[in-house]
């Protein structure tokens, strides 16, 4: 059915799409975050809200607006980029950023408290103060985009709607699955489970590893 | 300004801040290289297809693709989705050509201008399959399914629906609506909807004991892992006609039509004909040609 090339080039796929996806949502979300989480403004409350909302977001429905968006009829429909990788990445960018902000916000606010007062009274500057109470918050900040790209890899709706699954171009693990199960091939499903589990393992343990080393 | 700021404090580096510089530039630097080859590739060499599922679950389209490429150069990027689907792809534009089998629904498409031209490809039936062991209905060997469904229903035998409005389902319903029964699955416990695809839903008749109607091509590539069997066949409402259709570029700009119109033509010759009569998949020739060039 599907000889071993074709699987590389799959997860391939599912490695770069949901990679980009979070690094692109992290670039975006993270600050985001520290904006919403340590600068006071009004709707700050509301802001927070919406960001966590999102994280219930159901995928297909931010499958279904990249997909008219892009499409040939929709705003960015010139472009050309529906059924193909870089839809697929917009897409996943659009589910990834919220939660990557939402938790920022949570992991930058947890610090903010207690960080606050003692570095302005040490003699800190509003800037000094930011840059530090990010340092501290790393290992939240670094949770979102673990979180972040955990959706992403894992995430069915999106890429099956703006990708359309073809075969050696936009085709990726979670959507195999799909297909296979469709034809009723639970062993060929079984395996691209296994091994969307074992690189999903992987990208964690790499991240942990960075993250007890000190690099984050 | 800058002079009256006090000095920073030496962070660990590598900081979380250059991480996410890092991050911030290699960002950047991918979505400037998507973007370079995605316009890159402006000039087509491939054609995408909208087809329905039933093309791809029968093995047809793999089979067909690599020929196709080779004789002409030019490349298929396929969807296989359903055929209301297929239909608004090529209406959006977001599809050169559309290989469908619903011949109401690709009159409306030509009739709204959205079709360049329309060409019968091929042909396979419809047949109404059943638990291999059992009949409770008493339908093995009819050749009229309208009969076979009313027998379905006065016995309250168990039967799947696609309940997807797919093709496949649009007949389900047409034959229904010649028994003069409407069954839901809120009144009628033995009808029931998987809302699924062709091969998952005769899995689940199979796993359930029930009847179901299915085209021929799907059910003999997949009969090997179903415990169910052809009751019901040669049924001359049942005939299945695919049509291949480019998309009108006047409608839409950005079609690559010289590569679908290529496409149509191709399928139609006497190479893709005889190729899509050749096809076998689990020991059987599920699709007759019936290929007939309708293009300019």
């Amino acid at each position: 059915m599907t000889d071993f090339s074709e699987i590389l080039q799959i997860v391939g796929l599912s490695i770069l799409v949901s990679g980009t996806s979070t690094l692109i949502g992290s670039v975006v979300g993270v600050p985001l975050g520290v904006l919403v989480a340590l600068r006071k403004f009004r709707g700050r409350n509301f802001v927070r809200t919406v960001a966590f909302t999102f994280y219930g977001f159901p995928p297909v429905l931010a499958g279904l607006l990249v997909f008219l968006i892009l499409s040939r009829g929709g705003p960015l429909g010139f472009l050309g980029f529906l059924f193909t990788p870089i839809g697929m990445i917009l897409a996943q960018s659009v589910i990834v950023m919220p939660i990557v902000m939402g938790i920022t916000i949570s992991a930058m606010m947890t610090v903010e408290k207690r960080l606050h007062d003692t570095s302005l009274a040490l003699g800190a500057n509003e800037r000094q103060w930011r840059t530090t109470a990010l340092h501290d918050a790393r290992v939240g900040v670094f949770t979102a985009v673990m979180v972040g790209f955990g959706r992403a890899i894992s995430e069915v709706g999106t890429v099956l709607i703006v990708g359309g699954n073809i075969r050696g171009q936009t085709r990726v693990l979670t959507t195999a699955i799909v297909l296979e199960i469709s034809q009723a091939h639970y062993l060929e499903a079984t395996i691209f489970g296994i091994i969307l589990f074992v690189i999903a393992f992987a990208v964690f343990a790499f991240l942990q590893r960075l993250q007890a080393k000190g690099v984050v | 300004m800058t002079a009256l700021r006090r000095p920073r404090e030496p962070l660990p580096w590598p900081s979380f801040v250059t991480v996410w510089r890092v991050a911030f530039v290699l960002a950047a630097l991918l979505i400037l290289a998507g973007m370079a080859v995605s316009i890159d590739l402006q000039p087509r060499s491939f054609i995408v297809l909208a087809t329905t599922t039933s093309a791809r679950d029968s093995g047809l389209l793999d089979y067909l693709i690599p020929y196709f490429q080779s004789d002409t150069g030019i490349g298929v990027r396929y969807t296989a989705v359903g055929t209301g689907q297929a239909l608004d792809l090529g209406s959006r534009g977001d599809a050169d050509v559309v290989l469908v089998h619903a011949p109401s629904a690709e009159l409306a498409f030509m009739a709204a201008g959205q079709g360049l031209c329309r060409s019968p490809v091929m042909m396979n039936q419809f047949v109404v399959v059943g638990p291999n062991q059992s009949d409770p209905a008493g339908i093995l060997g009819l050749t009229n399914a309208t009969i076979a469904f009313e027998r379905i229903r006065t016995t309250h035998a168990l039967f799947i629906s696609r309940g997807d409005n797919s093709g496949t389902n649009i007949i389900e319903k047409t034959i229904w609506s010649w028994v003069g029964y409407t069954p839901s699955t809120t009144n009628d416990t033995w009808y029931k909807e998987s809302g699924q695809g062709m091969a998952a839903t005769l899995d689940i008749a199979s796993q359930l004991v029930a009847y179901t109607l299915s085209d021929d091509g799907t059910f003999l590539v997949h009969s090997a892992n179903l415990d169910l069997r052809i009751d019901v066949q040669h049924d001359p409402a049942l005939r299945n006609f695919y049509s291949v259709i480019p998309v009108n570029p006047s409608v839409h700009p950005s079609i690559f039509v010289a590569g679908a119109l290529r496409f149509a033509k191709w399928l139609t010759s006497e190479r893709g004909q005889s190729l899509i009569g050749n096809y076998t998949a689990g020991g059987v020739r599920p699709f007759q040609p019936d290929g007939q060039d309708l293009c300019p």
